[in-house]
């Protein structure tokens, strides 16, 4: 689904990304770990398509097709979703007019009508029941005054609603408390399926409880140092990311 | 001839023509000297530092009309809200139209200031009221009075809720082309009493149109006024709109200023307080393009106790268009428990648009709140790039966020009507279609 070859990108004339090789088939989940400032948050950034980052070297497939000279809401519109460490506060917007204005952007894209009102209210009523939200919610302005994990709850329920074909979960985890937390893995999981991917991008071990992995990637200094099984994740938890510096 | 000369000389033909004009001989007469001192206003006055009206002082207006004209409901459908039921006084060229319009006396009167003037029934009101509340030294609202003829009239009488809103339109057609337009209203809402106005110039015509327009209202003890102009005119229309709001204790007076179009917009709108405990409001939303220009002078003079007044501005500019924001607070020394809140944020969507600024707060009372701030920026890049990585396109995330930028202004809007016009008005500008009902 993803393949992404000897990557190197990064922003204002600064390479943050050293050659990432990552291969991403239907049906995984992968893990991606590492130290503050390894490029994690980059990668997922690069993946998803900001502007401002640029691909010097190397290439992003999805589905086998170079996505590199996509914009942002085209490669949304191919099926990728990011769950963003740092959702934007929008005033003047509510989640439940944002989320629809995307659904019907991406019907679109794909010369499809606007989904009929009463469907979008509906599968609006599932997605937020799943990840325990309430409808006040849902009138708010877009993560205006949320807390950390109201954000993030938000997030999920903005990919259970664009049901994507490949989700990265940018530090999803921060900010949660321990039941947060379940409902946002139980949001996840259910997106799980053979033709879906997803990619978690964590500092620790505790979501990949809830969410486990295939894969373990380390990440440090803009390359995968090591690779592995989910026991890699308990091995770092255990000893720390210092053993892998020095082995880089 | 400059334009100040064509009208000079043109105010001797107009001054010697039977009409209802004859009833304010002495007020005219004194208005169109102070007009001859002062001219136009330039750029060297404070006031009108960013508004340059050069190019309109070199272009040949007329002030008479030459034929009558009938419109078709056709023509000018679009341009009046039809999907809620209104009062309606329409003027064409200048002239009243009684076929588009929907006057009444039952109880309220919405009719025409010529009536007025020439009608002994409403002498009284006139005399109290007419040109009382109008800045006399203002050469352009000086200029109007010197010309005063025609216009709306609406009397509201004690304890009267208007039940439908009034919409006042002015189209400007090709038959008369270049005509200098002075419409006069005069509103008067007497103690308890309650409307909501919608107010529009139109142009139909490419050639140019100068509207010099001046409102005056009075809203006496513990009146609602909701008023809101439209304005979203072609790009050779010039437009400057003068109102001036007297205010007594507990009227509470909003109005909110949709400026989308027009080659030069000037709106001077005043509030004065005569009384304690009044509350004014004024808010707007700009959003132009091209190379026009809209210019927004507040002005609230707070005279008395324990009044409040709210002021909230959003501007969009794209392209090489031009804005300005001046907002005057004055609040006197008796004054005191004042509540003054003033904010203007605007957006530069392109290298070239611009935006002056100024809040102008002169503070004589030393209990009081003022608070003041405006900013100048550009739309959010993360914001755009969240939006863009849900699967909406740049160009709609843009409009998207303009729309939430404006959005705040539109939530007082209390005509559903005028909200849902103002809403589409916006998305055709943003070139985007999308649910807008936030």
């Amino acid at each position: 689904m993803l393949s992404i070859d000897n990557l190197h990108a990064g922003c204002e004339g600064k390479t943050i990304l050293q050659g990432i090789n990552l291969d991403v088939k239907a049906g995984e989940v992968h893990a991606i770990m590492g130290p503050n400032g390894s490029g994690k948050s980059t990668l997922s950034t690069v993946i998803a398509g900001h502007e401002e980052y640029n691909v010097s070297q190397g290439s992003i497939l999805f589905n086998g097709d170079d996505i590199s000279e996509l914009s942002a809401d085209e490669r949304a519109h191919l099926g990728i979703f990011l769950s963003f460490q740092y959702p934007v506060e929008i005033p003047g917007v509510s989640v439940t007019n944002f989320i629809k204005t995307a659904i019907n952007q991406n019907r679109k894209a794909k010369g499809l009508d606007d989904m009929p009102a009463n469907e979008m209210l509906k599968k609006i009523r599932e997605k937020a029941a799943l990840l325990e939200i309430d409808s006040r919610f849902l009138s708010r302005s877009l993560n205006e005054g949320f807390s950390g994990g109201e954000k993030k709850r938000n997030e999920i329920f903005q990919m259970a609603m664009l049901e994507p074909k490949l989700a990265i979960l940018d530090e999803t985890d921060s900010g949660l408390d321990i039941d947060a937390l379940r409902i946002v893995a139980n949001g996840v999981n259910k997106l799980k399926g053979k033709d879906n991917a997803i990619v978690v991008i964590t500092h620790y071990q505790r979501l990949l409880d809830y969410i486990v992995p295939d894969f373990v990637h380390v990440l440090h200094e803009g390359r995968i140092v090591k690779s592995g099984t989910k026991d890699l994740a308990l091995e770092l938890e255990e000893k720390g990311y210092d053993w892998i510096k020095q082995g880089a | 001839m400059d334009l100040k000369e064509t009208l000079l000389s043109s105010y001797l033909a107009f001054d010697a023509q039977d009409g209802p004009q004859r009833k304010l001989q002495d007020e005219r007469a004194a208005a169109i000297e102070v007009f001859e001192q002062q001219g136009f206003p330039t750029i060297k006055q404070e006031d009108w530092k960013y508004t340059s009206l050069r190019t309109l002082t070199k272009t040949h207006f007329s002030v008479f009309p030459k034929e009558d004209v009938n419109l078709k409901l056709e023509e000018v459908k679009q341009y009046i809200l039809q999907d809620v039921d209104t009062y309606k006084i329409v003027f064409v060229d200048g002239v009243y139209n009684a076929y588009l319009s929907e006057t009444t006396h039952d109880g309220v009167d919405v009719c025409l200031l010529s009536a007025a003037l020439t009608k002994r029934k409403f002498a009284p009101v006139i005399k109290k009221y007419f040109n009382q509340i109008a800045d006399k030294e203002a050469s352009l609202t000086a200029l109007n009075t010197a010309f005063t003829k025609e216009g709306a009239y609406i009397y509201v009488p004690e304890g009267k809720v208007v039940e439908k809103p009034v919409q006042i339109i002015h189209f400007a057609t090709d038959k008369n082309p270049n005509m200098i337009l002075q419409p006069r209203n005069l509103i008067v809402l007497e103690k308890n009493a309650e409307i909501q106005i919608v107010e529009r110039h139109q142009s139909l015509t490419a050639e140019a149109t100068f509207s010099n327009v001046v409102t005056e209202i009075f809203t006496e003890q513990n009146a609602q006024l909701d008023y809101y102009k439209i304005q979203n005119d072609n790009v050779e229309a010039t437009l400057i709109d003068s109102t001036y709001i007297s205010q007594q204790k507990h009227s509470h007076a909003k109005v909110h200023t949709f400026s989308f179009g027009g080659k030069l917009t000037r709106n001077n709108l005043n509030f004065y307080h005569k009384a304690p405990e009044i509350n004014s409001t004024m808010k707007g939303i700009t959003l132009i393009e091209g190379k026009q220009f809209v210019d927004h002078h507040t002005l609230v003079h707070h005279a008395q106790p324990n009044s409040e007044s709210h002021q909230d501005y959003k501007g969009i500019y794209a392209e090489n268009a031009t804005g300005v924001f001046n907002g005057k607070i004055i609040v006197e020394k008796e004054a005191q428990k004042t509540n003054a809140f003033q904010q203007n944020n605007n957006i530069l969507m392109d290298d070239k648009a611009s935006i002056n600024t100024k809040p102008q707060l002169e503070i004589f009372a030393d209990d009081v709140k003022c608070s003041h701030g405006c900013t100048i920026g550009q739309l959010d890049e993360d914001a755009l790039f969240y939006l863009q990585s849900r699967g909406i396109p740049k160009k709609e995330a843009r409009g998207l966020l303009t729309y939430a930028f404006a959005n705040n202004v539109l939530q007082s809007v209390q005509i559903d009507s005028v909200k849902k016009r103002i809403n589409k008005l916006i998305a055709n500008k943003l070139g985007v279609n999308i649910g807008f009902d936030v």
